[in-house]
């Protein structure tokens, strides 16, 4: 996409600069004219600020020269010469250069330039050194904050009452603090007088909030930063995260309010002989408010939590269990959710009231059980990855690059088994990262990059999926290689257009890679369908993006567990099947008529979209007619909606997943199978796969 | 439904930017190129937030930030200005006009989301 902004950015600096030619020389004559100037200065702002945005820093840099000494002239400090129209022809000139890139421009040119106009300037200028335009900001410098300790912050925060006048929503503050780790936060609401005197539009409270967070202060003022300037607002560390274990309570009523400066400790000292509760008795004694108590409250509790959370970690600890108990564990529970299921069945059709509460009693502790049970085979991802560091190090050392990993969302969690079997994937598209993606040191320098290459794993939480993310900043996948490989397969028409995201799935497909290596056009492909066929066993999806000499990205999306699914129960004759809940989007219903009118193409029409669908009556070869009206289940897979027709659609329904025995582990559309209520056996339908083949064939079809 | 946010810039460049960067994110976005501009597409439409370069011709930035704020209808919604780093005075002027915050430029697409889902919550 940069491309396309840098080339609107072309066409508009060249207008710009036609205007600023014009305007130049129409100053020379009018010099008097503001309208003039300030046309003058804001083609240079534009060019300079846009230029930097989409990647022309030289000529940002260089264009801030030219608008610095229009600043001055616009401010009177100088005045309009034919030298200095001179001087900024001559630097339009050199920006054009600069912007046809067709001859590499002439740096001392510009050096020579850029030494005349600061001669123009008045002496006092030369401190203005400061205002450079400063390389914008490097990723490097902004990279992830650092995890410090983790300390507990008082945050005191009373903003201008005419804060809602300038659009900011406080209560978007404390939402994006929550974000930063465990907050309380109390409204201090004293200063709200009576409605009739309350004007409306301004605001009266002011909050204390607790917040116990890892992220340093900074984290803290960054989110205040539209609103410091014209707040009361103080940032305290109230407590360090390191107390002892014994330290259970925290300090009392009394001694918070006398440190925060609304309470003389004299006067605490006097109240506390009279020993009752003391809040109240402060009160009382008028020394402090109801509202800087109750803040004073929050704030007890809120360390306190802390710092029992805190000791239940250290405490607790853990104990080790070898994994073989907790499958075993967790089969169990897939056995008991299957009977209980069966209970609830049995219930409903005695409909004994008695049996009826205990079965809805066993339903929800089952589902208690298995979520606990489920929960306890969670790892954080951090795990696998933080063996990565070693490999990238040892990889880059041996092939010559310089790389930089860098890890996020190491806490994220997925089930050991998923974990267990992504360590080899992932390696994969490492090594592929590092030997096919990333450039040697130097040809990255020739090509404009930082001499150390990036990669990057992202792991992050989206529904029910976990997202994982493999990115570096290499050469990228060469598109037009693919194409050409794919067309000489027979897989991809001469003429045919097909989607970024389609055109790099070819690399995964099995047979493109092999023959890759052999003649190694492009960046990488090896063993990529072994990659793709690991996270698709583990019921996942993987997807590539890549820009040519920007990098590239590739996406996995697994399921949180394998054990256990939300499915949809379905029917075709007498047979049951389960679609996975997460890949449906709809279901709608199918009429002869609508098959009539599709005149033979096994395509629906919903809502005025065409889906293409899978008749699976016909795919699974079931005897019998169909029902007058059918049911479409309609899913969706990377943003691809296939069909499903089917007989009729039962619900949604627990199901946990048996593997199928050997025999039948190759068959084509089944991942699974499961056992329903009443014991009978239901398949689970691999929607990836069965959408997969919809499309190839569709697209054979299409070349024929 | 998506918010919607209009975006004032002389630049087509940023314009085009702005706008493909907040559809990706899932915003409806409304384009003006100058602050007369803004208010003619705007006539009393609502709209979520606003954000607006501040150096542009017929009607600068600040000045539609006043004229925004005069109008009930915008007078609560979040307003962002995009200002170069020599504009320090400008944020400031901006800032008593009635605006919620700023973006340096240049900055990235991640940066302009980060700071639009701060002000929108």
């Amino acid at each position: 996409m940069k491309d396309k902004h840098q080339e609107t950015f072309k066409e508009e600096a060249y207008e710009l600069l036609a205007e600023l030619e014009d305007s130049l020389l129409a100053m020379e004559q009018t010099p008097e004219d503001q309208e003039l100037m300030s046309r003058v200065f804001r083609a240079l702002h534009t060019i300079k600020g846009s230029g930097a945005m989409f990647g022309f820093e030289e000529i940002a840099a260089f264009t801030h020269e030219v608008e610095t000494v229009f600043d001055l002239v616009r401010n009177g400090q100088i005045e309009i010469t034919k030298d200095l129209v001179d001087l900024s022809l001559a630097a339009r000139d050199e920006i054009k250069t600069l912007l046809d890139g067709s001859k590499p421009g002439n740096a001392a040119r510009r050096q020579e330039i850029i030494a005349a106009i600061r001669e123009l300037m008045p002496v006092i200028q030369e401190d203005g050194e400061e205002h450079q335009p400063g390389p914008p900001a490097s990723p490097e410098e902004e990279a992830l904050p650092a995890q410090g300790p983790s300390l507990t912050y008082w945050i005191h925060f009373r903003p201008l009452a005419e804060i809602f006048l300038t659009g900011t929503n406080p209560l978007t503050l404390f939402k994006e603090l929550r974000e930063l780790g465990e907050c309380n936060v109390f409204a201090n609401t004293e200063a709200i007088s009576s409605l009739a005197q309350i004007n409306p539009e301004h605001c009266y409270t002011a909050w204390d909030i607790f917040l116990t967070t890892s992220m340093g202060v900074d984290a803290i003022k960054d989110v205040f930063i539209f609103v410091a300037d014209d707040s009361e607002l103080t940032i305290e560390v109230i407590d360090d995260g390191l107390g002892s274990e014994e330290d259970t309570g925290y300090k009392k009523l009394g001694e918070i309010l006398v440190e925060r400066g609304e309470l003389d400790a004299k006067a605490l000292a006097k109240v506390l002989n009279r020993r009752r509760l003391i809040g109240e008795d402060l009160i009382k004694a008028k020394l402090v408010s109801g509202d800087q108590t109750q803040s004073a409250l929050v704030e007890q509790r809120h360390v306190r939590e802390v710092k029992k959370k805190r000791q239940e970690a250290q405490a607790a600890g853990s104990i080790r269990v070898p994994s073989a108990k907790l499958d075993k564990l967790v089969d169990l529970v897939g056995e008991l959710v299957t009977v209980q299921a069966r209970l609830s069945q049995t219930a409903d059709g005695l409909q004994d009231p008695q049996l009826l509460s205990i079965a809805e009693e066993v339903e929800q502790l089952t589902g208690d059980l298995r979520d606990n049970v489920l929960n306890i085979r969670m790892l954080p991802i951090g795990t696998i990855f933080s063996k990565f560091q070693r490999l990238v190090r040892d990889l880059s050392a041996e092939l010559g690059r310089e790389i930089d990993l860098i890890m996020s969302g190491v806490e994220t969690e997925l089930d050991k088994t998923v974990l267990d079997r992504l360590n080899d994937p992932l390696v994969h598209l490492i090594r592929n990262s590092i030997d096919h993606g990333i450039e040697l040191p130097d040809s990255r320098l020739q090509a404009g990059k930082p001499r150390r290459g990036r990669l990057s794993l992202t792991a992050s939480h989206s529904g029910a999926q976990v997202v994982i993310q493999v990115e570096d900043d290499g050469i990228g996948l060469d598109k037009e290689a693919i194409r050409a490989k794919a067309m000489e397969l027979g897989w991809l028409g001469v003429d045919t257009e097909i989607p970024e995201k389609e055109l790099f799935a070819f690399i995964m497909a099995p047979g493109f890679s092999t023959a890759r290596e052999i003649t190694s056009v492009s960046g990488r492909g090896v063993g990529m369908d072994v990659v793709k066929k690991a996270i698709e066993a583990l019921r996942g999806s993987i997807e590539i993006s890549s820009r040519r000499g920007e990098g590239t990205t590739i996406i996995i999306k697994l399921p949180l567990t394998l054990a256990i699914i939300e499915g949809l129960l379905v029917t075709i004759e007498r047979d049951y099947f389960v679609l996975p809940l997460a890949m449906v989007t709809e279901c709608v219903e199918l009429t002869r008529e609508d098959i009539e009118k599709a005149h033979g193409h096994n395509i629906a029409n919903v809502r005025g979209e065409i889906v293409p669908y899978v008749p699976l009556r016909e795919r699974f070869k079931i005897n019998g007619a169909s029902p007058a009206i059918e049911q479409i289940v309609i899913t969706e897979i990377d943003s691809n909606r296939v069909g499903f027709i089917v007989d009729h659609v039962i619900g949604e329904q627990q199901t946990v997943i048996k593997s199928l025995g050997r025999i039948y582990q190759t068959v084509e559309g089944i991942s699974g199978a499961t056992i329903l209520g009443d014991g009978t056996v239901a398949l689970i339908l691999d929607v990836p796969q069965l959408m997969q083949r919809e499309t190839l064939e569709s697209r054979a079809a299409h070349l024929d | 439904m998506g918010k919607v946010i209009m975006t004032v810039d002389d630049s087509a460049s940023v314009r085009q930017m702005v706008n493909f960067t907040l559809q990706q994110a899932g915003y409806e976005v409304m384009t003006a190129a100058d602050g007369q501009d803004a208010l003619a597409k705007l006539k009393g439409a609502a709209i979520h937030m606003v954000i607006t370069d501040l150096n542009m011709p017929k009607l600068d930035g600040i000045d539609l930030i006043r004229q925004l704020r005069a109008n009930p209808r915008y007078k609560f919604i979040p307003i962002i200005m995009l200002t170069t780093e020599s504009q320090v005075e400008k944020k400031q002027e901006g800032k008593a006009a009635g605006a919620t915050g700023w973006i340096v430029k240049p900055f990235k697409p991640e940066q302009l989301i980060a700071v639009v889902k701060k002000v929108l919550g």
